[in-house]
């Protein structure tokens, strides 16, 4: 196989590269829409996220209530598989589109779902957002972005075990105990201004007090019923989180800027796009990010012809994200290249001084 | 603050509660008007990541950036919250005779 030659972290040789060749923080194509069209989709209002709240805390409620009345017998696997997915993916979106401010008109409704969220996923709130905020500056720019899920080559057993967030877990659960002691990482350095640290290092020690308080009720009373209901079922509910995530952007170019080349923007239906907060709409969501969930489709409708077509179904993308992954485990220079429509200009690419630099050959070409 | 007053344009080239951008020798700035048609302006890039204002969302007096969500206060560029940390420049602002002045650093 052959050897990586791209250096993913934000410290690294690859993150100086990025920098000097002007990757970093740089201008991203935008397809044209009028103003007034624009604001029109950016306005906020509080009905369509109340009333997905409403719907979501009910069935996270009644799918509980079930697995917690059925516990000890089998009618209680498909209530906890149902509140699995509802606490520990669709929570996911919850985190995201909370994360942008976007869900909500109402400032303190955004935050304290953010919050809720982000434990459900098992996230650090002020980590991940400005992590987040960094892969909207420099989605996918190998060195910048701190959210590249499927790096080349692929990590394949972390992506399986991340089906059940173990990979994640583990990873999430090492920074809790390091920034309970006070300490970031030398990454999270580069992308968490000082004046937030603080909030890190105090989420971080809340997240440990709750986790301790559910293993010891678990202890008390011999039974891990208090821990499906918190805490595992980021766990075991996760799959969808991943099975939706890696739609994004896995297996198509990096280094480049534009969200129409490294973004897919994915069919999906209603229930997955309930569970998913319309995050399928992906190249939309990436190119004007404070448009809220709810409008994305709308956004859609603007400007799809100026975007490759867009994947007909879940099931089409992973046909070609499958194979992509695969092949990309002997061949990590390879990658998804996405037609543009003929009249819009060319996107600049990092077949330059980048790769010279690098000492390293990537070529693109479409599956 | 001193300065020379730039006729940036007419008032009606910002409709109530929006922004658009203004360039000026080498600088940019974002004009406001406010749903009462008062007038402000500050530095056109947000302090976080350089984007400009001008794609942003008004609302109230307050300007949200197109990319991350950070919000200043355009009446007093008092930075409202993350990922925002950096208070943005203002301009002093007069109207006259249906033209917008802005008051830039000599």
């Amino acid at each position: 196989m052959p050897a990586s030659a791209r250096d993913y972290s934000l410290i690294g040789r690859d993150a100086q590269l990025a920098e000097a060749n002007g990757f970093a923080a740089a201008e991203w194509y935008s397809c044209s829409i009028p103003r007034k069209e624009l604001k029109e989709l950016m306005r906020r209002s509080d009905g369509p996220a109340l009333r997905d709240t409403a719907l979501w805390l009910s069935c996270l409620t009644l799918s509980a209530g079930g697995g917690v009345y059925f516990w000890g017998t089998w009618w209680a696997v498909p209530f906890f598989v149902v509140y699995g997915v509802l606490y520990g993916s669709s929570s996911d979106s919850r985190w995201h589109e909370t994360g942008h401010g976007t869900a909500f008109k109402t400032r303190w409704m955004n935050d304290i779902l953010y919050y809720v969220a982000s434990f459900m996923i098992l996230r650090e709130p002020t980590v991940w957002r400005w992590s987040h905020t960094r892969h909207h500056t420099d989605t996918i720019i190998v060195g910048r972005d701190p959210e590249i899920a499927v790096p080349r080559p692929p990590d394949v057993i972390g992506l399986l075990l991340n089906l059940f967030a173990l990979k994640s877990a583990f990873h999430t659960l090492r920074g809790l105990f390091l920034h309970a002691a006070g300490r970031l990482t030398k990454e999270e350095e580069t992308f968490i201004p000082e004046t937030e640290r603080w909030k890190v290092y105090l989420v971080a020690r809340i997240y440990l007090v709750i986790f301790v308080i559910v293993s010891a009720i678990c202890f008390y009373i011999g039974s891990i019923l208090p821990a499906m209901l918190i805490g595992l079922p980021t766990l075991y509910g996760g799959f969808m989180a991943i099975f939706f995530g890696l739609t994004q952007h896995t297996g198509l170019a990096e280094d480049v800027l534009d969200h129409r080349l490294n973004t897919r923007t994915v069919y999906m239906n209603p229930v997955f796009r309930f569970l998913y907060w319309n995050m399928n709409y992906h190249i939309e969501h990436h190119m004007f990010p404070m448009v809220p969930y709810h409008a994305l489709p709308r956004l859609h409708q603007l400007i799809k012809d100026d975007c490759p077509p867009a994947y007909t179904s879940t099931i089409a993308a992973y046909r070609e994200i499958i194979p992509t992954v695969l092949r990309q485990i002997k061949d990590p220079a390879f990658f998804v290249v996405r037609e543009l429509p003929d009249r819009t200009k060319p996107a600049p690419y990092n077949h330059g001084s980048v790769l010279k630099m690098a000492d390293q050959k990537t070529a693109g070409r479409a599956v | 603050m001193t300065g020379s007053w730039i006729n940036a344009c007419g008032t009606e080239d910002i409709e109530a509660e929006d922004v658009i951008r203004f360039d000026h020798e080498g600088r940019t700035y974002a004009l406001y008007r406010t749903e009462d048609d008062r007038y402000f302006a500050t530095a056109g890039l947000c302090t976080h990541e350089s984007v400009h204002l001008s794609s942003g969302l008004v609302m109230g007096t307050i300007i949200e950036c197109p990319k991350h969500n950070g919000r200043f206060d355009f009446t007093s560029g008092k930075a409202k919250g993350a990922p925002v940390c950096v208070d943005i420049v203002t301009y002093p602002v007069k109207v006259e005779s249906d033209r917008v002045y802005v008051l830039v650093d000599a």
